[in-house]
């Protein structure tokens, strides 16, 4: 019988965090901030059809960095786990919260327990019932599981530091327009040296305006008009 | 509640009654399937009667009384059968109410599953199938006195019109063209809509004719509720075009019901019969 080469844990957990965060860092970032109507949620992303940000629930949004698969799997487990228990309950008791802990149990769990931590962060959105946006919440969950409760913004993917500080001078003091808080996060995205038309964007709101499902995709279109502007 | 993943063999994909099988949440546990385990018919149950469909110039008008019964006693006044599937699309159902309205909840949930899950709508053609086999599967059910007879309306942004489908007891799906009427009081409905209706009618000549034909059923079928304006208790009458799906204000169906109402006093009056 062989005995396996003798790795510290303290290791062990390093290489698997380096791994994922190289994987999360090849990928485009994304942004998610707070506006008067609700939330907003604008990433970079070259493709029409894969999707970096999507609808859960009725005011329940997901947004996904890193390796398109594994986070698509989170977002589609997400659904599931939406739908069945407004099933099993009611609609108005499915929340971010238990959702974000579901997700950030399943992440935690492949991390320490599998050969491959899960190249992803994710980001989980939640609009409040009241008008002035106190009960909206952003839960920012990275690939080893750990949540963090997200105030008023949150950057996801790599470089996020030069982002967050860019994006933290560029955006207005709160209550802002949702066209203000787009140009700032492009801005914030694109850096000194780029500029990134719509096309190359990804742009979706949870609007406190809409009907029972407030999530709601931006066109190219509209994002267009609001750099333009 | 733990995130529910699966493995790429057993993965339900877009299939929200799937996904409640898997994990065993699914209505085998629950009324509908508990039926097929008990040889007996329920003791008398809640039942919802009349639904009438008609389509108009741009779209579909759905109505349906708001009578329940069980047996010989009226056992709701309110009770709605009318239900938006999705944006574009609705159900009317007929038969047990507990089956029915656990049907058009699943209905419901799997054409927003499918939408979240895969990004895209069903076609219209697709939504009534899936609905054909939600009635097939409750055909144990439907065996032992808990039938379930949908009618499902729908705008078809594919090819612009509105398209009406419905279905028998085996789940078979039949697309009409013009008109459909299910449940207790749909032969009367539906003899009023075939004389009534006109090609390319406006939405509120269809209104109309549907209100009409719910009166009329009312008055031959007991387990049809007529128009109740004491109580303000007026037929669920939805209509769904290109805008989507919209269920008319009780102040609109009140205006309309009077008017039908007097239309029949007039007409009564005019041949000598009124007393």
């Amino acid at each position: 019988m062989t005995m396996p080469f003798y790795a510290p844990p303290e290791q062990m957990m390093k290489d698997k965090a380096d791994y994922a965060q190289k994987g999360i860092a090849r990928g485009r970032s994304l942004v998610a901030f707070r506006y008067d109507g609700g939330i907003a949620i604008v990433a970079e992303n070259t493709s029409s059809t894969l999707r970096k940000v999507s609808e859960i629930y009725d005011r329940i949004a997901f947004a996904g960095v890193g390796r398109y698969n594994e986070f698509d799997q989170l977002r589609i487990a997400g659904v599931r786990h939406a739908d069945l228990k407004g099933f099993a309950f009611s609609r108005e008791d499915v929340d971010a919260r238990s959702l974000a802990n579901a997700y950030a149990q399943s992440l935690g769990h492949v991390f320490t327990n599998e050969f491959k931590p899960m190249e992803v962060e994710i980001l989980v959105a939640e609009i409040g019932l009241e008008d002035d946006g106190r009960g909206d919440q952003l839960f920012h969950i990275l690939y080893d599981g750990t949540v963090v409760d997200e105030d008023d913004w949150v950057v996801l993917g790599g470089e996020t530091e030069e982002i967050s500080e860019r994006f933290e001078e560029a955006l207005p003091d709160a209550p802002r327009s949702l066209a203000d808080g787009v140009r700032a996060a492009v801005a914030a995205l694109a850096g000194p040296e780029r500029t990134l038309s719509a096309e190359s964007l990804e742009a979706a709101v949870l609007d406190r305006g809409n009907d029972r499902r407030a999530f709601r995709r931006l066109t190219d279109e509209e994002v267009a008009a609001i750099l333009e502007a | 509640m733990s995130l529910p993943r699966f493995g790429p063999h057993d993965d339900p994909g877009p299939d929200f009654a799937a996904l409640l099988r898997l994990t065993g949440a699914g209505p085998e546990s629950g009324p509908l399937g508990a039926a097929a385990q008990h040889p007996q018919a329920p003791p008398e149950i809640p039942h919802g009667t009349t639904c009438v469909a008609v389509r108009y110039d741009s779209g579909v008008v759905l109505a349906g009384d708001r009578r329940a019964t069980a047996g010989h006693l009226i056992s709701n006044h309110r009770i709605e059968k009318v239900f938006p599937a999705d944006r574009h699309s609705g159900v009317a159902i007929a038969g047990a109410a507990g089956p029915s309205t656990e049907m058009v909840r699943l209905f419901q949930l799997q054409l927003e599953h499918y939408e979240k899950v895969e990004g895209t709508q069903i076609s219209l053609e697709g939504k009534a199938n899936q609905l054909g086999q939600m009635v097939r599967a409750n055909l144990p059910a439907a065996m032992q006195g808990m039938v379930v007879v949908p009618i499902f309306a729908g705008f078809d942004t594919a090819s612009s019109r509105g398209r009406l489908f419905e279905y028998d007891v085996t789940g078979g799906r039949y697309e009409e063209r013009d008109h459909a009427a299910t449940g207790s009081g749909s032969l009367h409905a539906d003899t009023v809509v075939k004389l009534g209706f006109r090609p390319s009618m406006t939405r509120a000549a269809a209104v109309d004719l549907v209100l009409d034909a719910l009166y009329v059923a009312s008055d031959a079928d007991s387990a049809t509720g007529g128009p109740d304006p004491v109580r303000d208790v007026f037929p669920v009458v939805a209509v769904i075009d290109a805008d989507g799906y919209v269920r008319l204000d009780d102040a609109e169906l009140r205006r309309r019901t009077e008017r039908l109402l007097r239309r029949h006093r007039t007409r009564r009056e005019g041949e000598g019969g009124a007393s």
